[in-house]
């Protein structure tokens, strides 16, 4: 991280760190959005392409949430982990486009592994 | 825009935060609040990362940065390409929200709350209101979920120490395997769920090979090949 600036700035370096590293890289994309809401094509091939990376990021976030994860979930044995998520993506598939039945397989899964191992 | 008439439009949208969608995501908010807790967060730290970027996907990569100590300039870079899906879905809805009364500013500050939950919501309720009332409606729905969500984050990271195990992994579940079906249900081409796909893969495994850029490699790559697959099924 900032090196230079977590010294004299300990205290503000983490706000600093939000602000810079995660609230201006989000609002950029929504202020572009709104001055661009006209002259932009949404259904253009190079947003396509745009929307798939951002999409394969977002997903690969989640598996690593799930493969990798911090806390308590670590206690929580990895096939388990991957049998609540896989679970509830098959529960919702079935029921889609409602999402809370899949979630709510999902956590069921994962909170009687948690009982068990925890 | 009358004072009357906003305030009329203001509530009509708040009135709409007893939804199942705003509850799973609060919920999904209770679950952040309990992970970044556990990345050494505190709960003002945890309220101004919710509130300014008001986008669950930036503020986990921000979380996931102190947890693994990645660099700033990878944090940053992940950050930004986890939310390029801001900018079309900001640009779908703002010409809903314009009236004759909507100064640009207004649109701007919109535009801050744009999210998963909100625009989802949005585009399918604002459409069928009178133009003059959009906005406020908006405002109302929006706005306020985000104070509620960031006070919601706050708490749970303040009382998350105290929260049995069991409970604290339940939270912490939450926020993947709600992204994943949100995100799945508002896919709408094939090129998204290869992407979903490939990404589902490769997070994982590019954490093993390069672990503090691994997400841009997995957007990157993951991202290209979906799209790149889709075109060539056109074609053929």
């Amino acid at each position: 991280m900032m090196d230079i600036l977590r010294a004299p700035f300990s205290e503000w370096y983490p706000f600093l760190f939000i602000l810079l590293a995660g609230a201006l890289p989000t609002q950029i994309w929504r202020w572009l959005g709104a001055v661009f809401a006209k002259s932009l094509d949404e259904e253009s091939e190079f947003l396509n392409w745009v929307k798939a990376i951002a999409t394969a990021l977002v997903a690969g976030l989640i598996a690593k949430l799930v493969v990798f994860p911090s806390g308590s979930l670590i206690d929580v044995p990895l096939w388990a982990r991957l049998s609540a998520l896989l679970l509830g993506y098959g529960v919702f598939f079935l029921t889609r486009p409602k999402i809370i039945y899949g979630i709510l397989v999902g956590e069921v899964v994962l909170v009687s592994a948690a009982f068990f191992y925890l | 825009m009358g004072e009357k008439a906003f305030s009329y439009w203001y509530w009509q949208g708040v009135r709409h935060l007893l939804s199942i969608p705003a509850c799973i995501l609060m919920m999904s908010f209770v679950g952040f609040g309990g992970l970044s807790a556990e990345a050494g967060l505190t709960p003002s730290q945890t309220m101004v990362l919710a509130f300014t970027t008001w986008a669950l996907p930036s503020a986990v990569v921000v979380v996931g940065a102190v947890l693994n100590d990645v660099p700033f300039y990878a944090t940053v870079f992940a950050v930004v390409l986890a939310s390029v899906r801001l900018m079309p879905m900001t640009m779908a809805l703002i010409p809903f929200l314009k009236s004759s009364q909507t100064k640009t500013w207004h649109l701007v500050f919109a535009s801050n709350f744009i999210a998963i939950t909100a625009w989802v919501f949005a585009m399918r309720l604002v459409p069928e209101l009178p133009r003059e009332g959009r906005f406020a409606f908006f405002i109302g729905f929006a706005f306020t979920l985000a104070i509620i969500n960031t006070c919601v984050a706050g708490l749970a990271n303040y009382f998350s120490a105290s929260l049995p195990p069991v409970a604290s992994a339940a939270l912490v579940f939450l926020t993947p395997i709600y992204f994943l079906l949100s995100m799945t249900a508002a896919a709408r081409i094939k090129t998204e769920y290869w992407a979903i796909g490939a990404g589902l893969v490769l997070g994982p495994a590019f954490h093993l090979i390069t672990p503090e850029t691994d997400l841009l490699w997995c957007g990157l790559l993951g991202g290209s090949f979906a799209y790149l697959i889709n075109l060539f099924g056109k074609r053929t």
